[in-house]
């Protein structure tokens, strides 16, 4: 890059702020999806928000391809640089939570704030912050805006879009749009922030979020029901669901999560099962959610349920999320790379979406194990493969690709909450049509004139 | 560090030593978890000083994407070895393998450093040497010390600048532990155990209390003891600074000494010497011969931290008589050491023993567990960014407002000190044993 440049972004952000050597630029040359990595000609960390749009105006001005980086999480390449002379933007440093308001339920935060720092600050002011990402112990709330971050409380909580109330970022003159209010209401012109949900850095670089808050539940009861037949676990969902409960997490995992994860824990799970259903209901008061958790003991006994756990204490509660959350890392240590998707399919279409993957297993002779957010739809197919191996992966990719139809064909859609980045973009199309595709691309166009803002991500 | 006159290995050399790594490096899917618990990230939230971009350029290194091997060494010299993202890592990469195998690496190709080699191959494997400069050095601290706080009796060294910092420190006690014990062999009293006593450096040498300490806890205990004349440092600081033959010179000297002795565990107060016995000399045993590697096995199986060993071996009762109220009753709060938490997974055993001793009222501190960016030599070579990752420990210890911190490290005791003695604050650092001693 050219030297006069680089003295240009040191005279901004100080000379420890501006990384140019090969091996630092290397470091932030990938992230969590298994793609090659691209290094970036420049990384730069802003510490604030006057900082952070100067650089932006003078990377614009420049004609540098920009792509902003909370952690480098991402499932789908989404931070993943474009190659030559590019410009990766860092927001750690953006990482003040500026301001908890209790009486009016919201917070005012930077982007760079981690998820569960964050989540647990508001916790110690006795109220809930509750979209809960995989990644959240060290996901950026920036991140989660981009990638509309989901978890498992989103059946009943919603997902990041639910908690967006308003949001500034520096468009590509380096000029700081407001937008959205502290207010629960408010129309004042467009919803930008329903624009910048999602948009995955193509659209502008936030730099501050103001969120929503809720007061916690003040109850809650956990249990674990078993399945001989996936497809009974999925009708138990639908029941659940029809008899208008909305637990705060219903999870499932599969057989061959089940085998790995005992495998794992010895943790005595039941790996002759086809299927656990986790299920957690809660609420402001004990006696509702008994009656809820009485009505889901049921309806799971109904819909053939062999057996059923229930949590009398927060270390048997636990004991019941450790299945769920050594489901990942079971998998991802049976082999050396773990593919891991996100295709989403309507709630009552989850048996045929898991039958499926399990034939298109079979048919690339692949290792899948199947776990998720059943209440959503939302399951993460997770692929068992080493990325060393060229014809193995070739397999990998067909599957994936096959994966993908499937949801589409059962009317669901490429990712729940994984992004699209630069694994998926070729998939747009299919999952809408070309006219969405133009419409989109002329929005950014709009408000990306060189298409800069994380170039060859999202809509290409 | 200067670069090796005679690298008699080229960098193509060495990718291709490094692809030996590959199947433990392909492990790691970047998923970025260790940013949670890295101690250096937390301090500099740089990618490069986390385990995922550490692994990401020995990959590069391997595959020659990068080929400035000087570079990349001194991103992996900024870890402490810690093992926090190990014990994270939902895909189970063996972080600690793969540092200390690459580290071997970079030596065989640029060298070690001149001090570091003085040290290792010169001081290390001469305890004799060191009692004596130990006492030596007693004699003539007095010229060079200040003291800097009464409460916590640490001082610092104007004069010694340019060679120890600003650091503040405990002064030497005289002389030391095994120059004043010499061997012991006694047999198995009340408890029917033996055990040989492998005290560590520093609390042979500095913090002589503590082995003072752990023999009066065997006394008291009817434990027999067995330390041989002539034990060496354990090879920690050696295999961290990747020079495995004087590692390997070292660990063959212990199995040596301790060869002879008949004894039911080998017990230190020193977290570190545990997980090197129990851990490292068990991971590189290839090097020796299969006689050794019994002895190695062996001594892997006995080897136990002395709170675990209060706890689980001697089960002493804690429960203190006393109600724990009032303003006699000290409040105590308890920092990890991450290689008694994370590679011993001792944890509940030290707590324990504080809560149940008279006259303490146990309080938790937030982040027990997280590094406090010690290290051992990690202190010596990177002492700002120790200090870095120790303020956010330092801060950590002061919000409970404690009358005294327990530890179960003399390495973590010594960076312990030394950030609270910076900031002024009255908190004497305690290891468990001296707490737990004192009330026999």
């Amino acid at each position: 890059m050219n030297a006069n440049l680089v003295k240009e972004f040191v005279g901004i952000l100080g000379k420890e702020y501006v990384l140019t050597e090969e091996a630092d630029r290397q470091s932030y040359s990938y992230d969590a999806a298994v793609l090659a990595p691209r290094i970036p000609a420049l990384v730069v960390a802003p510490g604030n928000q006057e900082q952070l749009g100067r650089t932006v105006k003078l990377a614009y001005e420049n004609g540098l391809p920009i792509t902003v980086r909370g952690s480098g999480t991402n499932l789908s390449g989404g931070v993943i640089p474009e190659p030559g002379d590019s410009l990766v933007i860092l927001t750690n440093r953006l990482n003040r939570i500026i301001e908890i308001n209790e009486p009016d339920l919201y917070a005012v935060v930077e982007p760079g704030v981690i998820t569960s720092q964050f989540a647990d600050a508001v916790s110690a002011r006795g109220l809930f912050y509750p979209p809960d990402p995989g990644s959240q112990t060290v996901s950026t709330l920036g991140g989660n805006v981009a990638l509309n971050a989901g978890g498992l409380r989103g059946l009943k909580y919603g997902v990041t879009k639910d908690y967006l109330m308003g949001i500034e970022f520096f468009d590509y003159n380096g000029e700081l749009v407001k937008t959205g209010s502290r207010t629960v209401k408010c129309v004042t012109g467009y919803n930008l922030g329903g624009m910048m949900i999602s948009s995955e850095g193509t659209l502008g670089v936030f730099s501050q979020l103001i969120l929503k808050l809720v007061p916690p539940p003040k109850a809650s009861k956990a249990m674990m029901a078993v399945y001989g037949d996936i497809n009974k676990a999925s009708e138990t969902v639908a029941a659940i669901i029809a008899a208008h409960i909305l637990p705060c997490t219903l999870e499932i995992l599969d057989q061959k999560c089940l085998k790995y994860v005992e495998a794992h824990t010895k943790a005595g799970l039941p790996t002759e099962a086809a299927a656990i259903l986790l299920i957690e209901v809660d609420g402001s008061h004990a006696q509702g959610v008994e009656e809820d958790a009485d009505k889901v003991m049921s309806l799971c006994k109904k819909h053939g349920a062999t057996e059923i756990r229930i949590a009398r204490d927060a270390a048997e509660k636990n004991k019941i999320w450790e299945a769920r959350r050594n489901a990942l890392p079971a998998l991802a240590r049976a082999r050396p790379t773990t593919v891991l998707e996100d295709a989403t399919v309507p709630r009552s279409k989850i048996p045929a979406m898991v039958a499926d993957i399990n034939r298109i297993a079979d048919k690339y002779k692949l290792e899948i194990g199947t776990f998720g957010h059943a209440g959503d739809g939302n399951l993460h197919p997770t692929i068992l493969c080493d990325r060393r191996d060229k014809e193995e992966f070739r397999r990998v990719e067909e599957a994936v690709d096959e994966i993908f139809d499937t949801a589409l064909k059962l009317q669901g859609t490429l990712s729940g909450e994984h992004g699209i980045g630069m694994a998926k973009a070729k998939w747009m199309e299919k999952e809408t049509n070309r006219a969405t595709i133009n419409f989109s691309k002329n929005l950014r166009r709009a408000l990306d004139p060189k298409y800069l803002f994380n170039a060859g991500k999202k809509i290409i | 560090m200067p670069k090796a006159l005679k690298s008699t290995v080229s960098v193509s050399e060495l990718a291709g030593q490094l692809m030996a790594l590959d199947d433990l490096l392909a492990s790691c899917m970047r998923c970025g978890l260790c940013q949670a618990v890295c101690p250096v990230y937390g301090a500099t939230m740089k990618e490069a000083d986390v385990s995922r971009g550490k692994i990401a350029l020995i990959e590069n290194l391997a595959h020659e994407m990068i080929k400035d091997v000087e570079a990349v060494s001194q991103r992996l010299d900024r870890c402490i070895l810690c093992g926090s993202c190990q014990s994270n890592c939902p895909s189970g990469v063996n972080t600690t393998d793969i540092f200390l195998r690459a580290r071997q690496l970079m030596v065989a190709y640029k060298g070690l450093h001149p001090v570091k080699k003085i040290i290792f191959r010169f001081v290390l494997p001469h305890p004799g040497l060191m009692s004596f400069g130990t006492r030596a050095g007693s004699w003539f601290q007095g010229l060079f010390l200040r003291k800097v706080n009464e409460k916590t009796g640490t001082v610092e060294a104007p004069l010694l600048r340019p060679f120890v910092g600003r650091r503040h420190f405990q002064p030497l006690e005289g002389r030391s532990f095994s120059a004043k014990s010499g061997a012991i062999d006694t047999s198995a009293g009340a408890s029917g155990i033996r055990v040989a006593f492998f005290p560590g450096c520093v609390p042979d040498k500095l913090f002589v209390r503590l082995a003072d300490a752990t023999m009066k806890v065997f006394e008291k205990h009817g434990v027999g003891v067995f330390m041989p004349d002539g034990l060496v440092c354990c090879g920690m600081p050696n295999l961290v600074s990747g020079d495995r033959n004087s590692f390997n010179r070292l660990v063959r000297t212990n199995l040596k000494r301790l060869g002879g002795g008949d004894f039911d565990y080998i017990v230190s107060p020193c977290a570190t010497c545990v997980s090197g016995i129990k851990e490292n000399w068990l991971r590189f045993r290839e090097d020796f011969t299969p006689e050794e590697q019994r002895g190695i096995e062996k001594l892997q199986g006995k080897a136990i931290d002395i709170t675990a060993f209060i706890a689980d071996v001697l089960k002493a009762n804690f429960t203190a008589s006393e109600a724990k109220e009032g303003d006699t009753c000290k409040m105590v709060t308890y920092h990890d050491s991450c290689h008694l938490k994370k590679s011993l997974g001792v944890y509940a055993q030290p707590r324990a023993i504080l809560d149940g001793l008279p006259g303490l009222r146990y309080a938790e501190m937030p982040e027990a567990d997280r590094c406090c960016g010690s290290g051992g030599s990690f202190t010596l070579t990177q002492h700002d960014l120790a200090d870095r990752i120790g303020r956010r420990k330092r801060d950590n210890i002061v919000s409970v407002k404690p009358d005294l911190v327990a530890v179960a490290c003399p390495a973590c005791m010594l960076q312990l000190m030394d950030m609270l003695s910076q900031n002024g604050d009255d908190i004497p650092v305690k290891h468990v044993v001296e707490l737990y001693a004192d009330s026999l």
